[in-house]
């Protein structure tokens, strides 16, 4: 499979009076063509950011995004939008994601707009065949989002995305809002999408189980820091790192027997202010030793398998 | 697709924007009647001279202080002058004290607030800082003074008022664009290449200007209250000019004994004010697409 | 039963706008038992908040109008009873926990006064008394008490929750409605969350009515299930009924539009459809037209609730329901 999408050392520090959050710290990635790459944390973990600095809605600080083998880390005007043509966004919220005043095809139909080259027939046609693809009925041309469910206007805001046939799409907890009947309506949406135009994904949420189900890799996060990163089936079958051991425990889990034995974690997710180099989850680790204290290195203990702990194999 | 284009369904008839805020405004009973009573004073002031018995400034001495009769139904002033055809004609200046301050203010302000909202950062905190201290005066005052300096006549009236009055839309204007422009519709349209200057006209004028609507509707209300204020204390129209508030001012001295005088021009302002007051707020409802109902 | 805690028959409310009646419950039966903890499973807008609000009595009338049936707490007629005795219920005897820890605190307020408040509502002791009960309540939600002058927007998420929690549990209610309370949680803080209310549920006996859409949720703490569809309840029995003979149509639905952790479909069984319009619900079953079972004559007629095994109750015609 041909490498789409390539990020090294991507930063994105934000002023904070005169300190500096963390938001984005150095993270390092490869997506093939066609696959997913689940993005998991807690809120605050950066990676919501992420997808909007690969984007480029939000200026990087530092490092290199790669798409298809063109570096895009400071594009031009032009350049941009191009890039945007083959890497689109589906935001979290389908209340907040769509314009109130524009009907369901206004809002379809702006990227088509936008990109120009298309008659208004040819237009129209293509948004009806958009709106048909995310499952949305013809008879919802003309409403407006407020008159909708949340799944249609998420399916509203995954057809906005899809106009301009792009290679990519930032899933951006696209089902966390929804009712579960609902959100495996839209999971199997994005999925049977993925199949028929060969997306890639970066399917960024904190919903676990969710993530299993749809991702080829998953990265974990924490405080901006990737921790780590691991094929979907490895990850779950043998987390390495202290933190994804305790995230995958806390699932909550619709079974009532075999209970696993819960990791509970002490604290809470600290400030990614000025963090200090050391480990940025030392302080709720209940494997803390002093190395912990020095800045972490990415090894690889298995191939593709990556970890962020210098205990990790005492654990 | 091609083949799409040829069976394209129908396009449903869309109900207009118009209409839908139109049948939404129709529950509000109170707005509909202040539309009807703000229609029914823009007409009398565009055909003032053909409604009106006689002309605003037709003396005669005969009927000094004559009360109320079928010749003149709300009486006639010390020179005679019919009441009825003075506040007719009197609604003419009324009315443009506060559409075109109204113009004036919000046309400033609603650029200036565009401006300060869009930009930020020093762009921001200087136009706002300047708006403190220009909203340290108290607006009447500003007002007055402004008059004052301008000389008293009905146009420096308007321009007083109109200039006194811009930060309010002003500052609900930037206050409108902050919150959309965080919102994440924006962001979308960002991320399919809508420029800068579709965004501001496709999604944030639309979304921001509702309430800049509601607003700009009730201070017209308060500015056809400021300009019969400026005209009692003698800084606005000056005679013969019927405007609202002068012929309070007339009729000041001798209030205790014609005070219907007085009292008709100052019902006049009140259902005017209370009428544009009532209308916006039913715009506020209407004019919000969430709201159901 | 005698040691029925909570008694709800027939319970019916609408909410009634300018053009429309949405029927948002109709004619829920539930029972809660001393040290019971009850999951409220559904959807969003099934009416599961609804019926919460009800039982505190703090919905707002109108829109929303009582239409039939009694709620009985502690053999006492909640319905019938006068604003100045429910005052007395609510936050005493029955507490409850709202979703978004940030909007039930008040911002300018030390998190300690205001647990301390709630003691003095409803106690005869004085300030210092209260003040000790509440430094006890921070302690036993693993806060620190020295965390009592503290301002909510001092604390996290989280802890918020805790407060919440504390302030809820400062009384020492009978019944404890917990409303979604660890939705707006990470994950690892909703484990922290739930772990802590498991505990003291089991010290301090209180009854809990757990309202969620997370059947995660629902295993972890729960003693038995009702599971609400559009204002009904469709099935209910205890956890082992549900999570291991789910017999509804609409429940079955639900366990399979999960995405399992130790499963490899590829793809998920989502319910298809939506939840019918609350303001024009369907004559017979509500959920007939989401069914993949579905006959004609489920459309006919409401079918009657049957009991499939001892306490394991379903609203469904083919599960022996008759019309």
């Amino acid at each position: 499979m041909a490498v789409l999408l390539e990020v090294r050392n991507l930063k994105k520090y934000f002023k904070v009076g005169a300190a500096q959050l963390h938001a984005v710290d150095d993270i390092n990635f490869v997506l093939d063509e066609g696959k997913t790459l689940g993005v998991v944390g807690e809120s605050g973990c950066g990676k919501t950011t992420l997808g909007r600095v690969i984007l480029h809605l939000l200026d990087l600080t530092d490092g290199q995004v790669i798409f298809e083998g063109k570096d895009c880390t400071s594009p031009t005007k032009k350049e941009l939008i191009e890039m945007r043509e083959d890497m689109q966004i589906i935001f979290q919220d389908p209340y907040s994601s769509l314009n109130p005043r524009m009907s369901v095809s206004e809002t379809i139909m702006e990227p088509l707009i936008l990109q120009g080259g298309m008659t208004k027939i040819e237009m129209r046609a293509e948004t009806l065949h958009l709106m048909e693809t995310v499952g949305l009925a013809q008879r919802f041309e003309n409403s407006y989002p407020h008159e909708l469910d949340g799944g249609r206007r998420q399916r509203i805001g995954i057809a906005r995305a899809l106009a301009l046939k792009p290679k990519f799409i930032v899933c951006d907890e696209p089902v966390s809002a929804l009712d579960v009947s609902i959100q495996a309506q839209i999971i199997n949406l994005l999925l049977d999408l993925q199949e028929e135009r060969g997306l890639a994904y970066m399917f960024v949420t904190h919903d676990l189980s969710v993530v299993k189900y749809i991702s080829d890799d998953i990265m974990v996060m924490y405080l901006g820091q990737m921790v780590e990163k691991a094929s979907s089936d490895e990850l779950f079958a043998k987390p390495l790192h202290p933190y994804t051991k305790a995230l995958l425990s806390a699932i909550p889990v619709p079974n009532i027997h075999n209970k696993k034995k819960r990791i509970i974690m002490q604290g809470e997710i600290t400030s990614p202010i000025n963090p200090r180099p050391g480990c940025r989850f030392m302080d709720r680790c209940q494997y803390v030793t002093p190395e912990c204290s020095e800045p972490q290195v990415l090894e690889e203990p298995d191939s593709d398998h990556f970890v962020a702990c210098c205990n990790f194999s005492k654990i | 697709m091609s083949a799409a284009t040829e069976t394209l369904p129908e396009i449903k008839k869309k109900q207009s924007r118009f209409s839908e805020i139109w049948r939404r405004l129709k529950k509000n009973k109170a707005a509909v009647v202040s539309l009807f009573v703000i229609a029914f004073i823009i007409l009398v002031a565009l055909f003032a001279p053909l409604i009106a018995p006689y002309g605003y400034d037709e003396v005669n001495y005969d009927k000094s202080f004559a009360p109320p009769s079928w010749e003149n139904p709300l009486g006639c002033d010390k020179l005679g002058r019919d009441l009825l055809s003075r506040i007719i004609y009197g609604s003419r200046q009324s009315l443009q004290l506060g559409l075109v301050a109204v113009a004036i203010s919000a046309t400033i302000g609603i650029m200036i607030g565009a401006v300060a909202g869009y930009y930020g950062g020093w762009t921001d905190t200087l136009i706002m800082r300047a708006l403190d201290i220009y909203q340290s005066i108290p607006m009447f005052l500003l007002c007055v003074t402004l008059a004052a300096i301008l000389g008293p006549s009905l146009r420096n009236a308007i321009l007083a008022i109109g200039i006194s009055m811009i930060p309010g839309p002003a500052r609900l204007m930037r206050a409108s664009i902050l919150t959309v422009r965080e919102t994440e519709y924006v962001e979308a349209a960002r991320a399919i290449n809508a420029g800068t200057g579709r965004i501001i006209r496709k999604h944030i004028v639309p979304n921001a200007i509702a309430p800049m609507i509601v607003s700009i509707t009730m201070s017209i209300g308060n500015s056809v209250l400021s300009g019969a204020g400026l005209s009692f204390i003698g800084l606005g129209a000056q005679p013969p000019i019927p405007e609202w508030g002068a012929l309070i001012n007339d009729a000041r001295n001798i209030m205790r004994e014609h005070g219907s005088l007085a009292m008709y021009p100052g019902l006049c302002v009140m259902i005017t004010v209370l009428a544009f007051n009532l209308l916006g707020d039913g715009l506020r409802d209407a004019l919000d697409p969430r709201l159901k109902n | 039963m005698a040691d029925n805690i909570l008694e709800i028959r027939d319970l019916v409310v609408e909410y009634r706008t300018d053009d429309a009646v949405i029927h948002a419950v109709n004619g829920i039966n539930l029972t809660v038992q001393k040290g019971e903890t009850i999951g409220l499973v559904g959807e969003t807008g099934a009416g599961k908040t609804t019926i919460a609000r009800s039982i505190l009595r703090i919905l707002q009338t109108p829109p929303a109008k009582f239409c039939g049936g009694t709620i009985m707490f502690e053999g006492q007629d909640i319905m019938a009873m006068t604003e100045q005795q429910m005052r007395k219920i609510r936050g005493d005897k029955i507490a409850m926990i709202f979703q978004d820890p940030m909007t039930a605190l008040n911002p300018i307020e030390r998190v300690g006064y205001q647990i301390a408040e709630a003691i003095g509502l409803h106690n005869k002791v004085t300030r210092a008394e209260a003040e000790m009960k509440a430094c006890d309540m921070l302690e036993m939600v693993g806060i620190p008490a020295d965390r009592y002058k503290e301002f909510p927007h001092q604390f996290s998420g989280g802890m918020k929750q805790r407060v919440v929690i504390a302030m809820a549990l400062a009384c020492n209610p009978i019944l404890l409605l917990a409303d979604e309370p660890t939705t707006a949680l990470d994950v690892t803080i909703q484990a922290q969350v739930l772990e802590m209310m498991q505990n003291l549920k089991e010290t301090l006996g209180t009854s809990v009515v757990m309202i969620t859409h997370d059947l995660g949720v629902v295993a972890d703490i729960c003693n038995t299930v009702a599971v609400v569809y559009a204002g009904e309840i469709v099935e209910r029995g205890t956890v082992e009924h549900i999570f291991d003979y789910p017999s509804h149509p609409y429940t079955i639905g639900l366990f399979n539009s999960l995405p399992k952790l130790d499963s490899t479909e590829a793809r998920l069984k989502p319910i298809t459809g939506l939840m019918p319009d609350p303001t024009n619900l369907p004559l017979g079953c509500k959920f007939y037209e989401r069914c993949p079972e579905a006959t004609d004559k489920c459309a006919e007629a409401p079918p009657e609730v049957t009991e499939v095994s001892p306490g394991h109750q379903v609203k469904c015609l083919l599960k022996g329901g008759s019309v």
